[in-house]
């Protein structure tokens, strides 16, 4: 069984766990939810639609050597900023995210740099905050949260570097 | 009065004064979404004077698979929020997951973000629920950094593929404290930008 089908499993078996405790409070919360539910997503699937068929378009035209040179080797510090910031302009999915620290890694970049590099790209990757975070979320929050973040991959690297792992 | 259109007949039966959700208004298509697609026309040009019109169709029927795959799980996530928010207590939610709720409030965010399955189109919209009924800035943002750094969607169905076992280990042991720190932080900083409307809410001067 591939680990997609398996979270997706899991996925739809929570669903179906919180639908039936809403279920036991009434019928009627149960379907008033449902429709929320539904009213969401149909509110959400245009955003959805332009975020994922247009992010294929913007990572095709950033080239990957520009982020991967970034990401040099013995690089310290400097390297370490610039990781950041090029995680955060990486567009497209997590395929695109991870390929990319993959090929730095094996191009030899110091793993620090990698590691602030997919830390930063997980945290606030800019075109997942304006597709995937703004929409879901009150525009606030997203910002602030990102805000928040920006001290984490640097201090994800001072910790690897201080115990010399990955 | 509800304005909400009433054609399902299990919900016409009863006579419903729905009141709305609170907190989860949404705004129409506002300017993240145009910049986007400006940015998108420009490079789907630029990828059509590049490739021509086949490198713009293949990348068109690539992203059109990964879109459909996406789909029904958007749905189960707008669904999981939709209950969660239906189903969680408000007074609970504030409580466990509050301004006032201390480190225990953001272990269990971090300790949900940690367990929630799926991908953003899950995350995104329980944490916008657990937002909308009484959970602070701090424990949410803990539920989506742990979800992001720490939760296993992801680093199982993309980055041990990609990165391999050893990098991605190493990868989630560092990032174990982030999470509470991130937390942490978020609500130092809240409580000090927005120090008048948390006054307000421990005071209970709504009356």
């Amino acid at each position: 069984m591939s680990a997609a089908l398996l979270i997706d499993i899991i996925l739809w078996a929570s669903v179906a766990g919180v639908g039936f405790i809403a279920w036991q409070r009434g019928p009627k919360v149960l379907t008033s939810s449902l429709r929320e539910g539904t009213v969401d997503f149909v509110r959400i699937v245009p955003r959805i639609a332009l975020g994922v068929i247009g992010s294929g378009y913007i990572a095709a035209v950033i080239p990957q050597e520009v982020i991967t040179g970034w990401l040099g080797p013995n690089s310290g510090w400097l390297g370490v900023a610039t990781a950041v910031v090029a995680g955060a302009a990486t567009p497209g999915g997590p395929v695109v995210g991870f390929s990319i620290g993959a090929v730095a890694l094996k191009a030899g970049g110091g793993p620090p740099q990698v590691l602030a590099y997919v830390i930063a790209w997980a945290l606030f990757a800019f075109q997942r905050l304006l597709l995937w975070e703004i929409p879901f979320m009150p525009t606030r929050f997203v910002w602030f949260r990102a805000a928040v973040s920006i001290p984490f991959p640097f201090l994800a690297a001072a910790i690897a570097m201080a115990i010399g792992k990955p | 009065m509800s304005e909400l259109p009433l054609n399902d007949p299990a919900q016409a039966s009863e006579a419903a004064e729905d009141e709305p959700r609170p907190g989860r208004a949404r705004r129409p298509v506002g300017w993240s979404m145009i910049a986007i697609g400006v940015l998108v026309a420009v490079s789907a040009t630029l990828v059509w004077r590049r490739d021509g019109v086949n490198g713009v169709l293949e990348i068109l029927t690539h992203d059109l698979m990964l879109f459909g795959g996406i789909l029904p799980r958007v749905l189960a996530g707008c669904l999981l929020g939709a209950f969660i928010a239906e189903i969680l207590p408000h007074d609970k939610v504030s409580r466990a997951l509050g301004p006032n709720s201390g480190l225990k409030g953001l272990l269990i965010g971090a300790a949900f973000g940690a367990i929630l399955p799926g991908g953003p189109f899950t995350a995104y919209p329980v944490a916008s629920a657990l937002l909308a009924v009484g959970a602070d800035f701090g424990a949410t943002i803990a539920m989506v950094v742990s979800w992001t750094l720490i939760g296993y969607g992801r680093a199982v169905a993309w980055e041990l593929p990609i990165m391999g076992v050893d990098f991605t280990l190493w990868r989630i042991v560092i990032s174990l404290p982030l999470p509470i720190l991130a937390g942490t932080l978020g609500r130092f900083v809240y409580v000090r930008m927005y120090p008048a409307r948390d006054e307000g809410k421990r005071e209970g001067e709504s009356e």
